[in-house]
């Protein structure tokens, strides 16, 4: 079935919003009443209908939009994307994969026809119809990845490996939750990860890492992060923190429910074939609170979590100046009634 | 299955192509692509010997790039545990077999100015599909290829024919001809990484040359297929399962868990990745640490053992699975 | 000492003379001079004919080492006045390289952050290059919102040289840009700056 795609807005107005059909396939991560920090990785396969696990790569209602808010940001700070020289076979990987996936997943809106090395890409939301060959790229308007993910919702990174350890080397990065793709490229998994409290301890990322140098071709594998956002803003950069950052003293208890957005992101990741990268697909989710609270579920069980966050999480995630207002303003949502095992609606 | 997916073929295919050593091709059964791959690559092949599971590690030798097909070759080793007799006595074009996905643990560092391979026999096979998709990639490469006699050189022609002489060169035991290692070794432009892959003694002879001329460690790569080595049969007790699993003379710890209808987790099955680490719950004896994946320390500690090849003396070993 | 536990700060773990090199090449700033020359013992007749020394006369303690540096009795030893010049000389020196010459880079973690990429700019592995971190603690820090790279910061927060905002230094280091993060201390509250503190000296 076609999707009906929404003209709308990530910034100025912020015209951002879920159809009521978009709340219920909501990724919401949280499996219980209390926050738990795991590594949480599960194989990624196809889930049910009416999840975001419908397709491997996913597009929803606003693809469109996404792309559109994209190509500003690109516009404003080419660096946004960058790869190393030594990631191009990567990169015609990914663009396989992106093209193939949308493909599989969405017959009506996009399709390859690949002849060989020559290959032609249909993609009718944005209104491209590109004959290309594989592996030469000066037959593309732009190097493949940032070809193909001007094209696809999510950010998206691309790690080489080698001596035992993965280098982000190549990326796509315009609707990240505060880290810098110029800054972190070329780093390895250790040091990228830096930044992140508490979880260096506990030997998360060690346990991650041995686990993503055997990922295996065709077992791509998934796991959930999350984080808070004032208005419904894609491009939560560090680049653009004095545009974005006031926006954290705005709220109010009567604006909580338009402000204030969960944001959740559905990170894949896939071994490529021709160069044993991995892609890292960062994909991104934004719900405000009105529409979070539809969701009785969640709307009791989302204030239990942020009462149960530790503080080290709360100052990293940036959530200091608004999580008592809105836990208040989410506690009228909250009978105190048990909630249901896993994390989808009722 | 632990190891990955596996992929139903057909072997389209048998060649001699030296002595004691056959190509085999595999294609699809149900004639879809194979999965592309990178070079250095190897898939393990599992074969059904009267209804005793065997499963080898072969690297992939056909081009990256071309899904019609996937292909190995195979030197028939006499005293081994089988698999290479298997492959070369038993196995018929037309047969039914199974291979994994393709699991690359001798991959190219992309970033390297120059790649300087040095083949040793049969460890050619790696080279020949990275050579391919540098060649494809415009990468700057040199092949140094050592063979025993010349009828039991394989492809020595052929790669000749396809890169030229200047980027390939023969080296040949019979004819008092041998790799100058330590003369290739100095003087490589800055940025060269260098590859071997053939018999133990001549991995580490190379290793040890590019050390030895101040090449740093991140620039020297080798692949080592370790197999099993034989040894005393011993038993093993499984904690979760509660099965006791007897391990034969010919047999690794992980075929014969297999064999009892576990399913153990692997992918190299050669000691190298570290899939298959097992925790060990109890041990009266001496664990044989026969990988080269846990450190000295953890090897000495004891409470992890690598399935694939090691092995165990002693009263009572207890693994957690 | 240098904070530790920044995961993604390179580890400088002294300059070990490797011995068989086939060249080694020194880069030195300032009190880096000291690095090498504490060691020279290490340093037998093969080695001294087989090393090349770059020196950049730098700061309180590290100026004045031409002396001592060109008795080692180096094969070439070149003084720079600037780091660029001296970088200049390195890209020259490492463009027509061997492997098997081994760089070692001692001085502050600016100038070891600033030889690293050309290091790195000619197919060296970092983790094959040897670092010992000597002299100032000051930090070089690059603006994550103009990308403008601020030398010598002692300072947190301090006002970026290019766009001015002030900044904190964030426990964040890329090699790529040999440089710590600065990130607006208020862009949440503007004007709520805290007073900036001497922690990098």
């Amino acid at each position: 079935m076609a999707i009906a795609f929404k003209q709308e807005t990530f910034r100025d107005d912020f015209s951002y919003r879920n159809s009521p059909e978009n709340i219920r396939r909501f990724p919401f991560p949280f499996d219980r009443d209390e926050y738990m920090y795991s590594v949480n990785m599960e194989p990624h396969v196809k889930g049910q209908k009416g999840t975001v696990f419908e397709s491997l790569i996913d597009v929803d209602e606003h693809y469109i939009a996404e792309m559109h808010d994209r190509a500003l940001v690109l516009k404003e700070d080419p660096l946004r994307y960058q790869a190393l020289p030594h990631m191009m076979t990567a990169q015609w990987d990914t663009l396989e994969l992106l093209m193939e996936e949308q493909a599989a997943g969405y017959p009506e809106h996009f399709t390859l026809i690949r002849n060989g090395d020559q290959w032609r890409w249909i993609n009718r939301p944005l209104g491209i119809d590109d004959t290309f060959t594989f592996g030469d790229r000066a037959t593309l308007p732009y190097e493949p990845l940032e070809y193909i993910t001007r094209q696809a919702q999510g950010d998206f990174c691309i790690v080489d490996q080698r001596d035992g350890n993965l280098w982000m080397d190549a990326g796509m990065v315009t609707t990240q939750a505060d880290w810098s793709l110029d800054f972190d490229i070329g780093m390895n998994f250790m040091e990228w990860h830096g930044p992140v409290p508490l979880a260096h301890q506990m030997g998360v990322f060690e346990r991650a890492l041995k686990f993503l140098l055997n990922l295996q071709q065709g077992k791509p594998t998934r796991r959930f992060n999350w984080t808070m956002t004032i208005n419904p803003r894609l491009d939560t950069s560090p680049e653009n923190y004095p545009k974005w950052g006031p926006d954290r003293a705005t709220v109010t208890p009567e604006n909580v429910g338009d402000k204030v957005h969960l944001r959740v992101e559905v990170q894949t990741l896939w071994r490529l074939p021709r160069s044993n990268a991995i892609l890292f697909v960062i994909r991104c989710y934004l719900m405000n609170m009105n529409e979070l609270v539809t969701v009785p579920k969640w709307a009791r069980r989302f204030p239990r979590v942020l009462r149960t966050l530790p503080p080290e999480l709360i100052d990293y995630k940036g959530l200091t100046r608004y999580r008592e207002t809105t836990m208040d303003w989410l506690s009228k949502y909250d009978d105190g009634a048990p909630t249901s095992p896993g994390t989808f609606p009722d | 299955m632990s190891g990955g997916t596996e992929i139903p073929v057909r072997v389209t295919k048998v060649t001699m192509v030296a002595d004691r050593i056959k190509r085999f091709r595999f294609e699809r059964l149900d004639g879809r692509p194979m999965p592309y791959f990178s070079g250095g690559a190897h898939v393990i092949v599992s074969m059904n010997d009267n209804g005793h599971v065997r499963r080898n590690a072969y690297s992939l030798m056909s081009p990256p790039y071309d899904c019609s097909a996937y292909e190995i070759s195979v030197l028939h080793v006499e005293d081994s545990r089988g698999g290479s007799s298997f492959m070369h006595e038993k196995v018929r074009e037309g047969d039914e077999m199974r291979v994994s996905h393709p699991v690359n643990l001798f991959h190219p560092d992309w970033r390297g100015r120059k790649h300087l391979l040095i083949a040793g026999g049969i460890g050619i096979t790696p080279f020949i599909a990275m050579m391919e998709q540098f060649s494809r990639e415009g990468a700057h490469f040199e092949l140094h290829y050592a063979i025993r006699t010349r009828d039991r050189g394989a492809y020595c022609e052929d790669l000749v024919a396809s890169y030229g002489p200047h980027r390939v060169k023969i080296y040949c035991d019979a004819e008092n001809n041998r790799i100058p290692v330590a003369r290739l070794v100095d003087g490589q432009p800055l940025g060269t990484h260098l590859y071997v892959c053939g018999p133990t003694g001549m991995i580490d002879g190379v290793l040890k040359a590019g050390l030895e001329a101040g090449w740093p460690q991140q620039n020297l790569h080798c692949e080592r297929f370790l197999s099993t080595p034989p040894g005393k049969p011993f038993t093993v007790k499984l904690t979760r399962t509660g099965k006791t699993i007897h391990v034969g003379h010919h047999e690794s710890m992980l075929e014969a868990i297999e064999a009892a209808g576990v399913d153990a987790p692997y992918l190299c099955r050669g000691g190298a990745c570290g899939q298959c680490e097992t925790r060990v719950t109890a041990c009266e004896g001496k664990l044989l640490h026969n990988d080269i994946y846990l450190s000295d320390e953890e090897k000495a500690a004891g409470q992890k053992v690598m399935l694939c090849v090691s092995r165990f003396e002693g009263a009572a070993l207890h693994l957690d699975l | 000492m240098l904070v530790e536990g920044i995961k993604s700060r390179p580890v400088y773990r002294g300059l070990t003379i490797q011995p068989r090199a086939r060249r080694h090449i020194f880069a030195l700033e300032g009190e880096g001079a000291h690095a090498l020359l504490d060691r020279k013992t290490e340093l037998d007749e093969t080695a001294r004919s087989r090393s090349e020394i770059l020196y950049l006369g730098r700061g309180s303690q590290g100026k004045g080492h031409d002396e001592a540096l060109r008795k080692l009795g180096a094969d070439m030893f070149f003084t720079a006045p600037t780091i660029a010049t001296l970088l200049f000389r390195l890209k020259g020196t490492l463009a027509t390289a061997h492997m098997g010459t081994r760089l070692y880079i001692a001085g502050t973690e600016g100038f070891i952050g600033q030889a690293m990429i050309v290091a790195l700019d000619n197919g060296m592995d970092h983790a094959s290059i040897i670092t010992e971190h000597r002299g100032s603690l000051a930090r070089r820090v690059q603006c994550v919102h103009c990308k403008g790279i601020t030398e010598d910061v002692t300072h947190s927060p301090f006002a970026c040289s290019h766009c001015s905002l002030p900044l904190l230094v964030r426990d964040h280091y890329s090699r790529r840009l040999g440089a710590f993060q600065g990130v607006n201390v208020d862009a949440e509250e503007p004007g709520s700056a805290p007073d900036p503190e001497e922690l990098f000296l």
